[in-house]
């Protein structure tokens, strides 16, 4: 006989009450672990169908504005291309593809054009749009891995992999916006002459309803030539996560590249930030409520069983347990209620996704293995919690009220 | 001397006043003493018992143990010396219900942190030797009162104490148990030189003290 054994024993034999004092903390914990598999399995179908969009990060020179970069005038501010080796050199993570350009607005005859010189590579994969064009070359490979803590079974793929980007751009080649080759009249293997130079219009790009109809694209080398504006460009478009850019992607631009205006684009970014906001908050105040309300029911399951057994606290003491065997008593058996409560917990919660989440939510749900531990963790902490000022009172009772009793 | 304690005074405060639960009390106590304290109600003879090691805190007095001043230890200390030198014995039994007789006797021995195997033969060798052999898994429950006083008597003494304190023990139980348990008490006082001091009000109980003390409105006034 020990007081560990004295503890696995009553919970034994009192079965009824042992799962009285677990329910509350296990359908707690389950609620919580079902809302945090389902929300980070579709907060990550948000963040790729987002990604999927294309570029969301504009690196620009000092100074200069988006309105400058979309009107493109010929004195537009430009950055050093040693910028986009800077930050492949960088250890920034979730920067999936870079697309330095050089743009300006050019005379062709009479009519003025958008002349943007590409890193062909590079460019087609940030244009989602441009892949009904046909392109063809390698496929990408990111470096936006899933959140490894993350559920990756969400079934669905991420669509950067399959983008084609064009392996080569020659330096008489160009690419034609909709737009700009039905106002200059312009078909497939037809010629253009900018700024004195021939290009073969290779390809005439699909309707994307974007200034990109309006553009001309050349190889970014030739069009630096052509504009004498060596090794400058006058943006750098980035495909970042959106987790990563929420957890800070962009200050870490701005530290490697101090002398430019790093921006996202809105729209795209503020939308996952905020869905990841969101989904954060909610599962916080979850958290909170299901602290307070598990350790008051764990506190009033272990009062009552301080008073139910204030006879045996009082004759234990006088058989000479000291106050720790006292405290080891109760918070023993809190504690073997946090873990048996964090595993049910976690294991009804991950059911109740697993089960629920294609119902309600359209997306597949497997099991997250580490919320058990953080289950446990959590469910632990509750009953511990919640058990600490009824057993300090019950190490505190006066041993021979238990005599007046009789 | 086994036990002594000197002009013990227990005082408790109300609104009305103070009472003197214990007036000055003196006694002394001989090893192998069954002293018997005897008392109409609230004439201070339970304070006094729980007094002795410490349960209840005292206003002012001495008390030696065994040689040793344990009025002023604190409360680690008097809770070693209750665990290694001192069995209870309450009119209630106050035993566990939910372990069964042997896992009560063992307790003693658990907080003596005792081997397992030790304290299961030591267990069962006390409930032969009061005669429960064959109800060692039973349940307090399924017990009558006078056996479950005798597990508490067994829990008692199973780990060996230099003195055994009974409040009121035969309180609950009809008379002729009541001869039972006080002359298997005798039998351990005789047997095993163990002291024993018992509250009682009861005079055919008190009967089987070696010397009696008996107390009235907190004070000793006849010893």
């Amino acid at each position: 006989m020990t007081i560990s054994k004295l503890v696995f024993i009553e919970l034994w034999k009192r079965k009824s009450q042992l799962i009285t004092g677990l329910l509350a903390i296990t359908l707690g914990i389950a609620v919580i672990v079902a809302i945090q598999s389902v929300s980070v399995v579709s907060e990550q179908n948000v963040a790729r169908n987002l990604d999927n969009l294309g570029a969301n990060i504009l690196v620009l020179p000092q100074g200069a504005s988006i309105d400058d970069y979309y009107t493109s005038d010929i004195d537009a501010p430009t950055l050093p291309m040693d910028y986009v080796e800077r930050i492949l050199n960088s250890t920034i993570a979730g920067v999936d593809n870079m697309s330095p350009k050089l743009t300006r607005r050019v005379k062709v005859g009479d009519q003025s054009v958008v002349l943007t010189g590409i890193l062909p590579k590079s460019e087609i994969a940030s244009k989602p749009l441009w892949q009904t064009s046909g392109l063809t070359g390698a496929q990408l490979t990111t470096a936006c891995a899933p959140n490894k803590t993350a559920n990756i079974s969400h079934g669905l793929e991420d669509e950067k992999l399959k983008r084609k980007a064009i392996d080569t751009l020659y330096s008489d080649d160009c690419l034609a916006g909709s737009q700009v080759a039905n106002r200059l009249k312009l078909r497939v293997n037809g010629r253009i002459n900018i700024m004195g130079k021939e290009f073969k219009v290779v390809k005439i790009l699909p309707e994307t309803g974007t200034v990109d109809d309006d553009r001309v694209f050349a190889n970014l080398k030739d069009v630096q030539k052509l504009l004498k504006i060596e090794n400058q460009v006058s943006a750098i478009e980035i495909m970042g996560c959106c987790n990563a850019i929420s957890e800070g992607l962009l200050s870490q631009l701005r530290n490697i590249l101090p002398d430019t205006r790093v921006t996202t684009i809105g729209q795209i970014v503020s939308t996952q930030i905020e869905t990841n906001h969101l989904m954060k908050k909610v599962t916080l105040v979850m958290l909170i409520i299901i602290f307070f309300v598990g350790g008051i029911s764990i506190g009033n399951y272990i009062w009552a069983n301080v008073n139910e057994r204030k006879r045996e606290i009082g004759m234990l003491r006088m058989m000479g347990a000291d106050r720790s065997a006292i405290y080891k008593m109760f918070l023993l058996k809190a504690l073997i209620l946090g873990v048996a409560g964090g595993i049910l917990g976690y294991l009804s919660g991950t059911l109740a996704g697993v089960v629920l989440g294609p119902y309600l939510a359209g997306i597949i749900v497997k099991p997250v293995f580490i919320y058990l531990l953080w289950s446990v963790l959590f469910s632990v902490a509750i009953a511990l919690a919640g058990s600490l000022f009824p057993t300090y009172l019950a190490a505190r009772f006066d041993p021979h009220t238990n005599l007046q009793e009789d | 001397m086994m036990l002594q304690g000197e002009n013990i005074l227990k005082q408790y405060h109300h609104k009305g006043g103070v009472i003197n639960a214990l007036d000055h009390v003196s006694f002394t106590v001989e090893k192998g003493d069954f002293v018997t304290v005897t008392g109409p109600s609230g004439s201070g003879k339970s304070t006094l018992l729980l007094s002795i090691f410490g349960l209840i805190r005292l206003s002012s007095g001495t008390i030696v143990f065994d040689g040793r001043r344990i009025d002023n230890i604190n409360d680690r200390q008097l809770t070693a010396i209750r665990k290694i030198s001192v069995g209870y014995i309450l009119q209630g039994f106050a035993l566990i219900p939910y372990l069964t007789t042997i896992q009560n006797v063992m307790i003693p021995l658990a907080l003596e942190k005792v081997p397992g195997k030790e304290q299961v033969k030591r267990a069962s060798e006390i409930l032969d030797y009061v005669g429960l052999a064959d109800r060692m898994e039973h349940l307090p429950g399924e017990l009558s009162a006078g056996q479950q006083q005798r597990v508490a008597i067994a829990r008692s003494i199973v780990h060996r104490p230099k003195i055994i304190m009974a409040d009121e023990p035969t309180g609950n139980l009809d008379p002729s148990l009541s001869l039972e348990i006080l002359d298997f008490l005798k039998k351990i006082n005789q047997e095993n030189n163990i002291t024993i001091m018992m509250v009682t009000h009861s005079p055919v109980a008190a009967e089987y003290g070696t010397r009696k003390l008996h107390l009235n409105d907190g004070r000793i006034i006849k010893s």
